[in-house]
């Protein structure tokens, strides 16, 4: 990967700002440290940690919640209807043992579906969050069938009073954007773990990957976690404890 | 001067006579049948504030505006409000549909008229996320808001609209 002179810098400074004066003690925090005129930088890593033993069947709050926060709606029809995250109870045939989890996108660091797009629209953000540019999208869903997860929707119908934070067209893949328009606030977190904290689980935790002080940092490094499908070696950004 | 260079002189030379001449005819007719198809009545119903660029810099650009700040954000995650599409839908919202479509909508009065389709909308809402009416005040870009591409595009822009030739068709880098 090839740096700008213009993001070395940017990176050299929010380093330097960033350093640690005491433990625990910063100058300037680091997720606050981007204004809006600053482009991402792969400084930051963003993703998920799902804890499936506090994730209660039959919950569906953040499912509600994303598709609240990006206007998915529903037309009636399961069988194409557009799902960003979805529950999914998983049992072992063997013990009987079942435990229900939200899969959705889950922001791979080498991402299939970014590899067979052909025009260049499914893309990886430098700060980990995998995309859709829906300007360039031309509906193939090459990526849909290259996504071990299932994470990606086709939109099928025409859609009216979206979210202006979440553009929706007719002819265009899409999924999880990790609440990326949040993620650019500064908010710290995505409609689905705020939910689910809101409803007393704190099932999901939102992170920064690469920041050692955060919650999410410092929870992967002292508990177990586990990737879907880790034998892909996609290196996904959410993750999963329980499992 | 070479033979070549002199020839292709000659040849603009009669080009831009033909396309004077067109147009001239152009302009006699468009006289003629100017009660046809009336010019869109383009409402501002913010009464003295000003855009975010001046008005005729933004009739002939807004589309590579807001195409250049798409990528950015889109990509690069830049989200400054100068050039957004949301910011011109915040602004432009006619306050009693809440939108910049409709008949009278902002965007979609001059484009019926121009015979041009937009995409934004197909996928963008042409809603206001704040009630213009409410606000009041609209953020117009700060200083603070300008990024130093931003400056650097614009004064290209200023460059290319001083050296735009009249007959330019829009195209004028």
């Amino acid at each position: 990967m090839s740096l700008s002179r213009r993001e070395f810098l940017g990176a050299g400074t929010a380093a330097v700002a960033g350093t640690a004066l005491a433990p625990g003690v910063r100058l300037i925090e680091l997720a606050a440290a981007r204004r809006p005129e600053d482009a991402v930088t792969a400084k930051q890593r963003w993703g998920l940690l799902i804890d499936t033993g506090k994730c209660s069947e039959g919950c569906t709050a953040c499912v509600e919640a994303c598709h609240e926060e990006n206007g998915v709606t529903d037309h009636g029809k399961p069988l194409t209807d557009a799902q960003w995250i979805r529950k999914v109870e998983a049992r072992d045939p063997q013990t009987g043992y079942a435990h229900s989890l939200p899969v959705m996108c889950l922001h791979c660091e080498t991402p299939p579906c970014v590899d067979v797009c052909p025009t260049g629209a499914s893309f990886r953000r430098v700060d980990g969050i995998v995309l859709v540019d829906k300007h360039i999208c031309i509906g193939c869903r090459y990526c849909m069938m290259a996504c071990p997860y299932k994470a990606r929707s086709f939109i099928h119908e025409n859609i009216t009073d979206q979210k202006p934070d979440a553009p929706r067209g007719k002819g265009t893949v899409e999924s999880c954007t990790l609440c990326v328009h949040k993620v650019d606030r500064g908010d710290g977190t995505t409609a689905c773990a705020e939910a689910c904290k809101e409803d007393g689980h704190q099932a999901i935790v939102f992170g920064d990957l690469n920041d050692s002080q955060s919650e999410i940092a410092r929870r992967l490094k002292s508990e177990s976690s586990v990737q879907l499908r880790a034998d892909l070696n996609l290196n996904t950004g959410v993750r999963y404890q329980g499992l | 001067m070479t033979f070549s260079s002199i020839r292709r002189t000659a040849v603009l030379l009669a080009a831009s006579a033909v396309l004077a001449a067109a147009s001239a005819g152009a302009a006699d007719s468009r006289g003629s049948k100017a009660a046809r198809t009336p010019l869109p009545q383009v409402k501002i119903t913010k009464e003295g504030e000003k855009c975010v660029e001046p008005t005729d810099i933004m009739r002939r650009r807004h589309m590579e505006f807001i195409l250049h700040q798409r990528d950015d954000t889109m990509h690069r995650g830049i989200r400054t409000t100068r050039h957004s599409l949301k910011n011109c839908i915040d602004c432009h919202a006619d306050p009693k549909t809440n939108s910049v479509l409709g008949e009278d909508g902002f965007c979609q009065n001059c484009h019926a008229y121009a015979a041009v389709s937009m995409d934004c909308f197909s996928c963008h809402t042409g809603k206001a996320e704040k009630q213009s009416a409410v606000s009041g005040l609209i953020p117009l870009a700060s200083s603070a808001d300008v990024s130093v591409r931003d400056m650097v595009m614009m004064s290209r822009l200023q460059t290319a609209e001083h050296n735009a030739q009249p007959s330019a068709t829009g195209k004028s880098q």
